[in-house]
């Protein structure tokens, strides 16, 4: 009956919303960016939508949902061309597809692996966003009956889920969310405005000092735009600087479409079996994308009779992996829509996008599933037809889209770099915000040099707000009803489906707590040092202390806004403290010693310091110069000497990217980052 | 009631007629020296709240309008600047001074109410400023229809006994005037602190975890009208609305219903006179019927304040003004010139005696500290 009700007008009213040039062109649009955004190795779906982020300022959200969907639909579509032609991962979930793809491109067999990769992908997010209509069909009405314990339980899940998952050692997901929950309560508490890790007298500061001015950035928190580009986009970015890859490695696509899109047909019922892995892994927050293609890999393994040609080019195992981690994005979209809980980066980073659409009207959870339900299967019909026309766009200009892979990422990292400076800048327009995204990325390079899951922290960071919310209110709801009557309060906090979810997260941290040391994130990674570790996981405990310290500073009467921090760095200091003592025990080669500087495993050509110098000389220069008279010297500077081009071909760079950036802020009508210069002198725009 | 309204309607359209002949003479003064010109400018409005707020719908509902009205027809964008509450982006205002007339900051209640409670992170003074237009709304408090029908008639004391929870942002935002209110009733009301926006107020009611919600108009219009037609809830009162000589009067948006003042009279226990009656009335006054109002910087000169105001009139002299801004922003009063001074003096100056009650009451009853 509901479905004929209520579904049924929502899924035509959702086509309706989609089916109209201006929503079909940002869908190709985005398509476009995602297919970009994975073509280039080691940039994936969640540094893509922290990019689009300051755009989704005051956009009609379902425009701003077509750009977001298309861009996140095709990054596993299009991250095949790096993995088969350069044999190395576009992005975390094609890892597997290396294995087979590579050799198979060394054999000429390029264009077979990567049509066979195509057809697998469609099909795989097409089965994803089938599987999202039929379980928002059928999870709805249980949805609709959550109130706040159901939400925070689901959300203790969600995290318990992420920080378990995350990375070989349980632990460490564990204090990496604690560690982004903590960053998460920095500012005014949402219950008595106490501030939190910023010391109560800057609030009494001279209006024009320092402590004053860091007081009214933080009091506020974090902006998600800031946490999210420094947490992934820089470390990446930088990453993949220090390799300075050369040009010359990679293979040509050769013939053979056909036989690719054959070799589909042919085992169209594994590409079933792993799209539906891909569906479920989905499903489970914080599996996600980095596993999904091995567990799939593993199974097309296992159902083959003659395993000899794996890890020769066996083209079962490209389809596997394929189908799967198109598919996880249709389930990864069933925590997210339903509930509100990212169970993944990219997903953390979607939730912050919507709230920014929906101009606070369109909450993803229960209350989208209420109130915008047509909204919510226009995300799923968009998902679907993102997949083929990101597929269309693939095989039809696949040429193109190959020679992308060799652009050498060092004359496309300056340009990101600029990008990225403007979108940060947008969140709080304050030069404040330049400080804070280097600050945060520099901590994100040492998360990814020591293998402590990011995911795990940007999930922390999102979920930080909801849980100190449903928690505090939860308490707060319940001392009433217990005051009632004893019967009235339990039978609010234990709801059938509370219990429920308690049963589910136990089972799930004692299974997720066996199976963790199989999960290796972002591939494996060496260790062998115990030095820098543990200086890195002492900074981190001297973090948590410090919280925790606040915390307890806060008086009494409002003990509301100490509870959560308190709660939280409390168990994360017990999670870093057990950290600790096993450092001490174990011998360097364990798992706990993760460093990629170690074994060098990112094969870097440049050190770490000097290229993150350039990036902090450009924020330097604007502090002085203001953005766009840095932004020309930072421009002209790199393509120069770190890129080694022409004087003219830098001067030609730069006057681009400038021309690009006005145009840009002209459209979006922004403005830059003054510097001290400004102050003194009063220039035209864009120089102000 | 109908033809009451019809009446009413027709003379706001003759007033209306009368300013819009009164805008375009002055205009044709104008431009022979008084006045400034903007041609060829870019006026930037600069709002101190994000871009999903009710700050926002209403700026960039004037922003269009107030860039054709402007002489020389200068480009009008809004830029938002949020913080703090508010208070980053008037603290930021307060530092600027006027130029050539190319910034204007939109107010709006939660800018006021940390400014009359003497908050320590207020650095600005309303008084440096320069008010050019001020726009009223309402507010609506509901039930759920079986507390609804407890009540007899206006008299609520029969609620009394019961215990209500309702979602808030925090006592000493707009929320003081409805907890202040319910609390005069002898309602015990139990705030359920850290809700983002009124919209969450309004899940949480729906959701049956709270049993008293308040909505501004234009929320109680778009969210709760629905809910009221499905029969999940039934509306308690109005906070009311001004007249010309300051009394509190029926919401012209809601005729129907009747004011927290009438109930107030109804109910055992609640004064209309008094300490606490007169600290209500002083910050719905300064809550609601001027909550958002638009400034020009210290140190504006008569003619560009002159000039601004002029334009706020020449939009709302518009032909369709009725009719655009009743969706949008509610029927409710858009004041210029010296009833938007005066409607600034009543929304910024409240009087000592009626602060140190809030002061005390937010201390003894929320443990709320404002001492600097």
């Amino acid at each position: 009956m509901e479905f004929v009700t209520t579904a049924l007008p929502a899924l035509s009213d959702a086509a309706g919303l989609i089916f109209q040039p201006l929503v079909l062109g940002y869908l190709v649009l985005g398509v476009v960016m995602g297919l970009c955004i994975g073509v280039f190795p080691g940039l994936g779906g969640i540094a893509g939508l922290s990019l689009l982020l300051p755009f989704m300022f005051g956009m009609d959200p379902i425009l701003g949902l077509a750009l977001m969907i298309g861009m996140v639909a095709v990054v596993p579509t299009s991250d095949t061309f790096a993995s088969v032609l350069m044999g190395i991962p576009g992005s975390s979930a094609s890892q597997a597809t290396v294995l087979d793809g590579f050799p198979m491109a060394k054999k000429g067999e390029a264009a077979r692996a990567l049509s066979a990769a195509f057809s697998s992908s469609l099909f795989g997010g097409l089965v994803g966003a089938a599987f999202l209509t039929l379980f928002i069909l059928v999870a709805r009405p249980i949805v609709l009956e959550f109130r706040t314990p159901e939400l925070l339980m689901i959300t203790i899940f969600g995290l318990s889920m992420v920080g378990i998952l995350a990375g070989r050692v349980a632990i460490k997901g564990i204090v990496a969310a604690g560690l982004g929950m903590m960053v998460g309560v920095i500012g005014e508490g949402a219950f008595e405005g106490e501030l939190r890790l910023i010391p109560a007298s800057w609030v009494y500061a001279d209006s024009g000092s320092i402590e004053f001015g860091i007081y009214q950035y933080l009091g506020d928190g974090l902006k998600l735009v800031i946490v999210g580009l420094g947490i992934f986009a820089i470390p990446e970015i930088v990453a993949l600087l220090r390799q300075d890859r050369a040009i010359s490695d990679r293979s040509p696509l050769g013939g053979g479409w056909m036989t690719g899109v054959r070799d589909w047909m042919a085992n169209i019922w594994l590409s079933v079996r792993c799209s539906v892995i891909g569906v479920i892994v989905g499903v489970i927050p914080g599996l996600g994308g980095s596993v999904v293609d091995w567990i799939a890999y593993g199974h097309a393994v296992q159902t083959t009779p003659d395993k000899s040609k794996f890890g020769n080019g066996e083209i079962r195992g490209v389809i596997g992996p394929e189908s799967s981690n198109n598919a996880k994005e249709g389930g990864g979209l069933v925590p997210t829509l339903l509930f509100g809980i990212p169970g993944s980066g990219s997903m953390a980073i979607f939730i912050g996008a919507i709230a920014l659409l929906g101009s606070g009207n369109i909450e993803v959870g229960p209350s989208m599933l209420k109130n915008n339900l047509d909204i919510t299967y226009s995300i799923v019909w968009m998902l679907a037809l993102a997949n083929v026309v990101g597929t269309l766009i693939c095989i039809a200009a696949s040429g193109g889209i190959a020679r992308l892979t060799s652009v050498p990422f060092a004359l496309l990292a300056p340009f990101l770099f600029m990008i990225i400076s403007f979108a940060a800048f947008q969140s709080g327009q304050n030069l404040m915000d330049l400080v804070a995204l280097f600050a945060i990325g520099f901590l994100g390079i040492m998360m990814r040099r020591f293998d402590w899951s990011r995911p795990a922290f940007l999930i922390g960071f999102v979920l930080s707000t909801p849980a100190e919310n449903y928690a505090n209110q939860a308490v707060q709801i319940a001392q009433s009803r217990f005051r009632k009557g004893l019967e009235d309060g339990l039978d609010y906090i234990f709801s059938p489906i509370v219990i429920v979810l308690i049963i589910i997260t136990v089972i799930s941290v004692v299974m997720g707590l066996r199976q963790a040391k199989q999960i290796m994130a972002e591939g494996a990674v060496d260790a062998g040092q115990k030095r820098a570790p543990m200086i890195f996981l002492l900074l981190v405990l001297a973090f948590l202390v410090a919280a925790q310290m606040n915390a307890l500073a806060i008086p009494d009467y409002a003990w509301r806004d100490r509870v959560f921090p308190w709660f939280v760095s409390g168990v994360a200091i017990i999670g870093a403290l057990i950290l600790l003592v096993q450092m001490m025990l174990r011998d360097e080669t364990h798992p706990l010693f993760a460093d990629r500087e170690v074994a060098n495993t990112d094969n870097n050509v440049h050190g770490l310091w000097s290229t993150l110098g350039w990036f902090a000389g450009l924020l330097v220069l604007t502090s002085i110069l203001g953005f766009i008279l840095a932004l020309a010297a930072f421009l002209f500077a790199f393509i120069r000497y770190r890129a080694g081009r022409s004087t003219l071909f830098a001067a030609g760079y730069t006057v681009a990217g400038i021309l690009f950036m006005c145009v840009m802020a002209g459209l979006l009508n922004r403005d830059f980052p003054p510097g001290l210069l400004q102050s003194f002198v009063t220039l035209p725009w864009p120089l102000t | 009631m109908t033809i009451f309204k019809t009446t009413r309607r027709a003379a706001a359209g003759l007033v209306a007629a009368a300013a819009a002949t009164f805008a375009t003479g002055a205009y044709a003064g104008s431009n022979g020296g008084m006045g400034i010109d903007l041609a060829g400018k870019t006026v930037e409005w600069v709002i101190p709240f994000s871009e999903t707020g009710g700050s926002a719908k209403w700026a960039n509902f004037y922003a269009p309008l107030l860039s054709e009205a402007l002489p020389g027809q200068p480009t009008v964008v809004v830029k938002f600047m949020p913080g703090a509450g508010s208070t980053k982006g008037a603290n930021w205002f307060q530092e600027q001074s006027y130029n050539d007339g190319t910034l204007i900051f939109g107010s709006s209640g939660s800018t006021q109410f940390p400014y009359l409670l003497g908050d320590p992170r207020v650095r600005y003074e309303y008084n440096d400023w320069n008010v050019v237009l001020a726009s009223g709304t309402g507010g609506v408090a509901y039930l759920p229809p079986d507390l609804a029908g407890m009540m007899n008639g206006l008299d609520a004391s029969a609620l009394q006994g019961t215990d209500f929870i309702y979602g808030s942002q925090g006592a000493t935002r707009l929320d003081l005037v409805p907890l202040l209110a319910w609390e005069m009733l002898g309602l015990s009301v139990e705030p359920v602190f850290g809700i983002k926006g009124r919209g969450d107020g309004r899940l949480m009611f729906e959701r049956g975890e709270a049993n008293i919600d308040y909505q501004t108009s234009s929320s109680y219009l778009k969210g709760v009208t629905p809910l009221v037609e499905a029969g999940t809830a039934v509306p308690m009162m109005s906070w009311g609305a001004l007249d010309a000589d300051g009394n509190i009067v029926r919401d012209p948006t809601f005729p129907d219903m009747p004011t927290f003042k009438e109930v107030c009279e109804a109910t055992a226990g609640c004064e209309t006179s008094g300490d606490q009656w007169e600290a209500w009335k002083a910050f719905f006054v300064a809550g609601f019927p001027a909550q958002k109002m638009v400034f020009l910087p210290a140190g504006a000169p008569a003619e560009a304040i002159e000039t601004f105001s002029k334009a706020f009139d020449a939009v709302k002299a518009r032909a369709d003004f009725g009719e655009i801004s009743k969706a949008r922003l509610g029927v409710y009063p858009q004041m210029t010139g010296a009833e938007a001074t005066g409607a600034l003096g009543s929304a910024t100056m409240v009087p000592d005696s009626a602060k140190a009650f809030v002061v005390d009451w937010l201390k003894e009853r929320y443990g709320v500290s404002l001492d600097g």
